[in-house]
């Protein structure tokens, strides 16, 4: 996994993120990401990210659960042992409606949440590097990448024109890897590479 | 895009006092963070204490049977089953409260969704345990799912009522635990940053399953939010719909009737509201936080309890008028002697039931009264007992008199063991609330931050400037 170098600038205002969100794409620069700890409506959009698919997803599942149940609950009571229950039908549709429901709801919730973690990339031993603890407290803490030809200085001094409280530069690895909170980053067991500076 | 950033000075704040995100963070952290208080202590035994007397009572019951409960001839469902149908409907309110008014977009219900949810999965637990342990030979619970099997494969009767509630409540339980857990995750993540001693990073490292607050995970989360609560309404319905099939479906006298799906449902939520004031209440007092679940809040469920209080009633009336009217004997013969005749044998619970559902609830029809902490927690347990005996009408004033007389049942009353086995339900509820009172924040931290800015009260006054505007000027600068 790599270990890349961002300047990461911390602001305390929605108000002031959303121009800064506006400025900085205007500028040219590549926001890696922005955390937040509370959902921010609009701010997906003012980054320019795509609307999430995983309705759609939810739909197949729930489409798939409703196929479940109907095509197991037909095959077992009208193929595999029928019942004559007085005399009625064995394919008995009224009478599945309960359970297909049911099975439809859950496999929707079920399917939705699983993939909702796989997209995510989250799970429990999960650990991610964080660019500023705060980013869960009060912060909304943006991290612009740099590459070789950034100059590091002139974004600092530009993300605090436009309203930063606080910036600063850091080395980070971008994926997740197996880990622990309460311990230093390990990857199965070996320490990372020491993060070496790149020109 | 201009934000409409505050509410009208008109509606009242949800977040009392002056508060900035951090100062959120900090209030609702501090009980998880600090020492659990004496009140804490004595309340976690003696739940306890209660859930060791309910293991003690089920273990009785397993080891001899179900003989240990004074369940008789034609009173096949006693206790157990109104139990079971008692902290389901308790459930409701919970899913209601997080699924339904998320999409009714009402901002008040972040105040309390938390621990309402958390109510809903300790209470589906408990019900759960009812059927279960009714069946007798609890090691072949199991007998219930459809699974391949050396009997031919013989599959479960899918026309079954009975069966529909093994999936019906299997899934509601998975279904409110997955809503509840999705929605902790960034308040987990939030204990996990703020963590001092190993152990609880390391705790929080897990539970928060790696969450960093991303904005397209945010933007994740709220599509999974808002499909979820889509989902949870239909499904909050059909489980006590289902529920009430469990009756409705049979032909005894008092359950074959229509009306028993929207009676059960709304019985269900004025039960689980009155339990969410119940924990609440003594929550908010215990865990100093007066200023997220505030008075606004407490009235509003009071307005609810009210209102579902009100359908229960009129339910009850439909009932025993169609009873009379439809002049089926046997049906008017349930109502007119065993229900309303207070000289019959269980006459009293259904006029307990009438006053505690029907009657006593109409007090929060004054503004007062649902401003009162003390009405509104008596009036919780008012309800409760209320609703209980409801449930207890139901079943035992329909089934301990049969149609023929010859076959009537001595008087049903329950054993120790059968008590034994309901305290013990509440000792697994509030052993399971306690703990989560203490290793969970009680309240959606990132819900509060989410509207604080809308309804706190110290951003509200900053609206008091803009109402002053000219109304040609406000549309102009503020409308969406």
């Amino acid at each position: 996994m790599a270990v890349q170098k961002f300047v990461v600038a911390c602001f305390d205002e929605e108000k002031t993120l959303f121009t800064a969100v506006k400025q900085v794409r205007k500028t040219g620069y590549k926001i890696h990401d922005v955390f937040t700890p509370m959902p921010i409506h609009g701010l997906d959009e003012a980054m320019g990210l795509r609307d999430t698919s995983l309705h759609t997803a939810g739909f197949i599942y729930a489409i798939a659960g409703t196929t479940t149940a109907f095509s197991f609950i037909t095959w077992a009571l009208t193929y595999d042992w029928p019942m004559d229950i007085g005399g009625k039908p064995f394919f008995s549709l009224p009478a599945w409606i309960p359970i297909m429901f049911e099975l439809t709801v859950l496999f929707s919730a079920v399917g939705m949440v699983l993939t909702f973690c796989y997209l995510c990339q989250m799970a429990p031993f999960v650990k991610k590097d964080h660019f500023h603890l705060r980013a869960t407290d009060d912060l909304f803490v943006m991290a612009i990448e740099c590459t070789e030809k950034t100059d590091e200085s002139e974004v600092s001094d530009f993300l605090s024109a436009i309203g930063a409280v606080e910036v600063t530069t850091q080395y980070k690895e971008t994926g997740w890897w197996i880990g622990r909170y309460d311990k230093e980053t390990t990857i199965f067991g070996k320490p990372v590479e020491p993060v070496v500076a790149q020109s | 895009m201009a934000l409409l950033k505050y509410e009208s000075q008109v509606r009242p704040a949800l977040v009392e006092g002056n508060k900035d995100y951090h100062q959120v963070t900090e209030d609702i952290c501090r009980p998880v963070e600090a020492r659990p208080s004496m009140l804490w202590w004595i309340g976690f035994i003696i739940s306890v204490l209660c859930l060791a007397f309910g293991i003690f009572s089920v273990t009785r019951e397993v080891m001899y049977g179900t003989g240990q409960w004074n369940l008789n001839k034609t009173v096949g469902w006693g206790w157990d089953i109104t139990n079971f149908v008692w902290w389901v409907g308790i459930g409701h309110a919970g899913t209601l409260i997080s699924a339904i008014l998320l999409l009714f977009r009402q901002g008040w219900r972040t105040g309390v969704n938390r621990a309402a949810e958390a109510m809903t999965i300790f209470a589906v637990m408990c019900a759960g345990q009812f059927p279960i342990f009714h069946m007798g030979r609890v090691w072949n619970a199991f007998f219930t799912l459809p699974y391949p099997n050396t009997r031919g494969p013989l599959w479960v009767n899918f026309n079954s009522p009975l069966l529909w509630d093994v999936f019906a409540i299997s899934t509601y339980f998975t279904v409110s635990l997955l809503f509840w857990y999705s929605g902790l995750l960034p308040d987990l993540a939030t204990l996990r940053d703020r963590a001092k001693e190993k152990w609880r990073k390391h705790f929080y490292g897990v539970a928060a399953f790696g969450w960093t607050g991303s904005t397209k995970h945010w933007q994740r989360h709220e599509a999974l939010s808002l499909v979820l609560a889509g989902l949870s309404t239909p499904l909050v319905l059909s489980v006590h719909t289902i529920v009430s099939f469990d009756f409705a479906t049979s032909v005894i006298p008092g359950w074959h009737t229509t009306i028993f799906p929207p009676y059960f449902v709304a019985g269900a939520i004025f039960s689980g509201f009155a339990m969410v004031q119940t924990l609440l209440l003594v929550t908010r007092k215990v865990l100093h936080l007066e200023e997220y679940i505030t008075l606004e809040h407490i009235e509003v469920m009071n307005k609810v309890i009210v209102l579902t209080g009100s359908i229960v009633g009129i339910a009850y009336l439909t009932e025993l008028f169609m009873a009379w009217y439809s002049h089926v004997e046997y049906e008017w013969f349930a109502f007119r002697y065993n229900r309303l005749d207070l000289s019959s044998p269980y006459g009293w619970s259904y006029y307990l039931m009438m006053g505690c559902n029907v009657l006593s609830p109409q007090i929060f029809w004054f503004r007062k009264m649902r401003r009162s902490i003390l009405v509104t927690f008596f009036m919780s347990i008012l309800v409760n007992i209320g609703m209980w005996f409801e449930r207890f009408v139901i079943i035992v004033t329909s089934i301990y008199r049969d149609y023929l007389p010859s076959s009537w049942s001595p008087y049903y009353s329950p054993t120790i063991w059968e008590v034994g086995f309901y305290i013990g339900t509440f000792g697994l509820f509030f052993t399971c609330f306690f703990l989560f009172a203490k290793f969970f924040p009680v309240i959606a931290i990132a819900e509060i931050k989410h509207i604080l800015k809308k309804s706190g009260e110290n951003y509200k006054e900053k609206m008091d400037v803009v109402e002053k505007e000219s109304i040609e000027h406000f549309a102009g600068a503020h409308a969406h």
